[in-house]
């Protein structure tokens, strides 16, 4: 790898750029995309640092082939991403399935912009359900939710070495707030702090010559027995959930003896974190959870936080309607906790929304 | 004394997956025995990479000895505009029928055709959705029978059928390959889709070939009335000849 970032620096960026960097530090080979707000700026610096390094390009037709273009790129043998959001997030769900279904490890960046429909083009967490849940399948991706441009930086390097290294697609579930805002950044060459990425392959246009004697590679991801499908499935969920305690992650802080757990994800988890030391200095016991894997959900994490503390509340903030409720209901089924709701859809949340919530339902 | 007779077979068919699927009397096996010898005579089965559509074109994902995908219904060449402007020397041959082609994957055909992508497809076009059940096509002539069409194709209410090489040689610059070939002309068949897969090997341009074809089971005809409709009432609607070819007169 060429050492593109040089010695450690700290940089003052926006989220997008922030992107964009650090797929050219992870390796990626090849970018195709569609303009989307608000996206657009991966592709802005993606476009200008490309060439530079000898990487690739695509502005394709439509979300559509985007997704499938990302798709022949990754089963070729290229580190291949794209970028979306909203309308380009549901346009994405057919060849994300298809990902899904032939293991192809791809890597799309999310920056959620409001909904349904059109909606904003500014800021939601609304696509928690799309991004973990899409398509007509099982949910056999693995989802990072990110909070700052460190994160966004940080996991993007990781998730290309995940997506490689397990063949599951990964998202990178942004928003239009980290999209858009600067903040610092300490960007490095992946290598200098010892992570050392995993090197793609292809899945066809192998080594060795059919004519030779190779087998020939043929990918396929229609079944005409439901046996046969139901085996592929079985098998590819069995081995999606003896990765899981490796591949979660999560943040939790106050927890061991607080009243009220905050759970929340992204961009709205740094207002949970300010609203606790807030809590706290008042003396009400408020503890922080923060998945930040989606898929799969730290749910054992989660309910070791309830079961330790005792806490009889769970307060649940998000920019959406209960796409992170409905997907933490499911994880802990069973808890006994009394579930709060902050839910403010496409808007953002700081931290006297949850302070004032915490004080009314305490 | 004369040896038995021997089948010959293309060195690329990939012997397991035979004999094929389709049904008797399907055009797909004409194409995909020109298809083969054509990879033959230019020697690239270890280079090709072929993708397959949605519809009756999948029954052939696993006919060839050349590493192949399954993509889904219309999304065959974005995945080869993919590999292509990935891995430049693998020779990508897209391969659909007509409603992919040209119904629910025509934005990615028309913007792969004005990007000039340096890959090969090939449309089979037997006039309707064969794996579904028969259901009318853009391709589906006036006046046509079909399970949704069932009074025949009103053009006052679906148009007419869509022109495919017509409309892609007004998209695409000099150095595209675009035709249209027919089952019952074998040797212009071959030497169309030997011209198209030159020009994408020779880094050429975009290289198109629609094939028009035959499905005795979904248009309910014997053999004669299968073979009449080809010849005399689709080759009438749909020219078969080279619309745009940069490699001059080619093979003879």
């Amino acid at each position: 790898m060429p050492n593109i970032i040089g010695a450690s620096k700290k940089s003052f960026v926006t989220g997008n750029e922030t992107a964009a960097w650090a797929c050219l530090v992870a390796g990626a080979d090849m970018m195709f995309g569609y303009p989307i707000t608000p996206q657009n700026e991966i592709m802005h610096y993606w476009t200008r640092l490309a060439p530079k390094y000898g990487r690739g390009f695509l502005q394709t037709e439509d979300e559509l082939s985007a997704g499938f273009t990302v798709c022949g790129s990754v089963q070729s043998g290229k580190k291949a991403f794209t970028a979306t959001a909203g309308p380009g997030n549901v346009l994405m769900q057919e060849p994300f399935g298809m990902a899904e279904a032939m293991r192809l490890p791809l890597l799309a960046i999310i920056q959620q912009r409001g909904g349904p429909s059109s909606g904003t083009v500014v800021y939601s967490q609304q696509e928690v359900t799309l991004t973990t849940f899409g398509g007509n399948g099982e949910g056999m991706r693995i989802v990072y939710s990110t909070a700052s441009h460190q994160d966004i930086y940080d996991y993007i390097i990781k998730g290309f070495n995940m997506a490689w290294k397990h063949r599951f697609p990964v998202f990178i579930l942004g928003d239009g707030y980290q999209a858009k805002m600067r903040e610092p950044l300490e960007m490095y060459n992946p290598e200098d702090r010892g992570i050392e990425m995993v090197k793609p392959y292809p899945l066809i246009g192998v080594e060795g010559k059919i004519s030779a004697g190779r087998e020939p590679q043929h990918l396929n991801n229609i079944y005409s027995l439901e046996e046969e499908l139901y085996e592929v499935v079985m098998k590819v969920a069995a081995e999606y959930e003896a990765l899981e305690d490796s591949i979660v992650e999560y943040d939790e802080k106050n927890c061991d003896d607080a009243d009220i757990i905050i759970l929340s994800h992204g961009v709205v988890s740094r207002a949970a974190d300010d609203a606790v030391k807030i809590l706290r200095a008042q003396g009400i016991k408020a503890g922080y959870f923060r998945p930040i894997t989606l898929r799969p959900y730290p749910h054992k994490q989660l309910r070791n936080a309830i079961a330790k503390s005792g806490a009889k509340k769970l307060l649940i903030a998000e920019s959406a309607y209960g796409q992170l409720e409905r997907l933490t209901k499911q994880e802990i089924f069973g808890e006994t906790i009394k579930i709060e709701s902050l839910f403010r859809p496409g808007v953002g949340i700081i931290d006297y929304d949850i302070i004032n919530k915490v004080k009314s339902v305490l | 004394m004369n040896a038995p007779a021997v089948l010959k077979v293309p060195k690329s068919w990939y012997l397991p997956s035979k004999p094929h699927k389709f049904c008797p009397g399907c055009g797909h096996g004409i194409v995909l025995k020109a298809l083969g010898e054509v990879i033959d005579e230019l020697d690239i089965q270890d280079q090709t990479i072929f993708g397959c559509d949605i519809g009756c074109s999948l029954l052939a994902w696993d006919f060839f000895a050349c590493d192949s995908t399954q993509t889904h219904h219309g999304r065959t060449t974005p995945v080869m505009v993919g590999i292509k402007r990935s891995r430049p020397e693998l020779v990508c041959i897209g391969y659909m029928g007509d409603g992919g082609g040209y119904s629910i994957g025509s934005q990615h055909l028309v913007n792969a055709a004005v990007r000039n992508e340096k890959i090969t497809l090939i449309l089979v076009n037997n006039t309707n959705y064969g794996m579904t059940g028969g259901q009318m096509a853009p391709t589906t002539l006036p006046g046509q029978k079909t399970e949704t069409s069932p009074y025949g194709r009103d053009p006052e209410t679906t148009g007419y059928p869509t022109m495919g090489p017509e409309f892609l040689s007004e998209l695409t610059p000099d150095s595209a390959y675009i035709a249209r070939a027919s089952v019952s002309k074998y040797k212009q068949l071959k030497k169309y889709l030997k011209s198209a897969l030159r020009n994408q090997m020779e880094g050429n341009g975009f290289s198109f070939v629609e094939v028009l074809s035959t499905c005795p089971t979904n248009w309910r005809t014997n053999a004669g009335q299968t073979w009449n409709f080809v010849e005399d009432e689709m080759e009438k609607y749909f020219p078969v000849k080279e619309f745009k070819n940069p490699l001059g007169k080619g093979d003879k």
